[in-house]
């Protein structure tokens, strides 16, 4: 029993604290975070574009079809399905090593392969959102007069809204976990760091467990913050 | 004020409205009747293009709105619709339910928008809601306030698809007090509806549908006391 306790202190403090290495922890999840938030963004800004894109283009009326928006929507289906249909490792090694095989700037292109994988999951996220509003409130609105933009706007999106947010606040924490891929291409999240201070010291366990542990806490707590928003949205819809 | 030429409709290879011809005048009371599935609503929801008409023309006002080169928004701010189920939009305020549409379409400025709203919602005795929700009101509410965002346009024909079949039977008076109002202001209004009662009085003329055709109609009274098809003494006889 107290040779198990000598061994556990000395694994521990060489993974965490001989050289300030929690420090490369830290510096790692810090990586982390902002490639979550980065990848959010492109994706959402994608999910978005291509939402509407395909919304738009199945709401058209017949014998008034737009050439254009029948390419665009094309385009879009074969990326939600190319994107969906293959594993999100894969996609990430075509990027680091394939496409920007001699870019130096890891962060970038694991940003670049998040972003691009978030925001086909996201785009059908929105699409389901904006379709749960009822087809009477779109029609409600363009009987009015109101034109397709401004139907959107004012009508069909708020109300999606509500819809997409769970929903959406879970593509976040996925999101947040798949990040752990990017050091498969090198990026310097808390993975890599992780593995490199296993790598200096032949002691796996606790670097890995120390990397686990850090997520755990961050899905805990983004849950929670997720749960209450939940709450939030169901008590505005009481009034 | 409304030419109906051969307007067919499918969905798919689902023949709904078959080559129909009408003509709606100025200030007419037109009433449609029929049984369930027999393209009431089909007919009424082409008449402003939320359904795209298989083949045939429309003409409102002398403009073809069937040519796929009408602006359509422009034409649909001409014509209110009412729905069954209301579909007032039930993340806004009634206020702004009413005054959306006129202020987005350049109609009116927001406090001219605001004033026809009040004065609307004091007209069918609702002004007091104008703060509310829509998830606060009652059916017969949510349909009056229906029919005060549709007049905020200032439309010069308006399309009611069964306005009173999703009320209870309490509330269906009221709904239909504030149609006759209208009505008596010399509206010209296309009604989809199974309250005969109404036909009967607000009615200027009855078509009967069925299976996609307007099989037979007449001014209301000779309409009911002597209908000439046996499909509309058929129907009649069940639903009077
Ligand atoms: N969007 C649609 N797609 C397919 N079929 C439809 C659609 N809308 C209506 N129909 C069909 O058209 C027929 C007429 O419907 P409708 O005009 O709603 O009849 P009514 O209002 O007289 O009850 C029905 O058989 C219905 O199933
Ligand atoms: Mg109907």
């Amino acid at each position: 029993m107290e040779k198990f306790w000598a061994d556990f202190t000395k694994k521990f403090t060489m993974a965490f604290v001989t050289g300030d290495r929690w420090k490369l922890y830290l510096r790692g999840m810090g990586t982390t975070l902002e490639l979550t938030a980065c990848a959010l963004v492109i994706g959402v800004i994608l999910g978005v574009l291509v939402a509407v894109i395909r919304s738009a283009h199945d709401q058209q009326r017949l014998g008034k079809r737009n050439f254009a928006l029948g390419v665009l929507n094309v385009l879009c289906k074969i990326y939600t399905t190319v994107i969906r249909g293959t594993p999100m490792l894969v996609q990430l090694l075509i990027w680091g090593f394939i496409i920007f095989k001699t870019s130096r700037n890891r962060f970038f292109v694991g940003m670049l392969g998040l972003g691009i994988n978030s925001g086909a999951y996201v785009a059908e996220i929105v699409r389901g959102g904006l379709m749960s509003v009822d087809a009477g409130q779109s029609e409600a609105g363009r009987s009015l007069g109101l034109d397709y933009v401004d139907t959107m706007r004012f009508i069909i999106v708020p109300q999606a809204f509500k819809n997409i947010l769970p929903a959406l606040g879970n593509e976040f924490i996925v999101l947040f976990k798949d990040t752990s891929l990017v050091s498969a291409i090198g990026a310097a999240e808390v993975l890599y760091y992780a593995e490199a201070v296993g790598s200096k010291t032949y002691e796996y366990m606790f670097p890995y467990i120390g990397t686990a542990v850090m997520y755990l806490v961050f899905c805990i707590i983004l849950t929670w913050l997720q749960g209450m928003l939940e709450r939030r949205l169901r008590q505005s819809d009481r009034r | 004020m409304i030419d109906v030429k051969n307007l067919t409709k499918s969905f798919g290879d689902h023949l709904v409205l078959h080559n129909i011809s009408e003509h709606i005048h100025p200030g007419e009371k037109v009433v449609v009747i029929g049984p369930s599935g027999s393209g009431k609503s089909t007919f009424l929801r082409c008449l402003n293009l939320l359904e795209t008409p298989t083949s045939g023309s429309i003409t409102f006002e002398g403009q073809e709105i069937t040519d796929p080169k009408a602006d359509i928004n422009a034409i649909r701010r001409q014509m209110g619709m009412v729905f069954q189920h209301f579909n007032l939009f039930p993340n806004m305020t009634i206020r702004k339910n009413i005054t959306l549409a006129p202020v987005r379409t350049k109609l009116m400025s927001q406090a001219e928008a605001d004033e026809t709203a009040i004065t609307l919602l004091k007209r069918v005795g609702l002004e007091e809601k104008a703060d509310a929700y829509p998830a606060q009101l009652s059916g017969g509410q949510k349909q009056r306030i229906a029919i005060v965002r549709a007049l905020a346009m200032k439309p010069k024909l308006m399309l009611f698809d069964e306005p009173t079949s999703a009320l209870d039977p309490e509330m269906v008076g009221e709904v239909l007090a504030v149609m006759k109002e209208l009505a008596h202001e010399g509206m010209t209004m296309v009604v989809v509806t199974h309250e005969m009662g109404f036909a009967r009085e607000v009615g200027t003329r009855v078509l009967f549908m069925d299976e996609g055709k307007i099989l037979e109609q007449n001014e209301p009274h000779a309409f009911f006391a002597n209908p000439k098809e046996q499909r509309t003494i058929d129907f009649l006889s069940k639903v009077l």
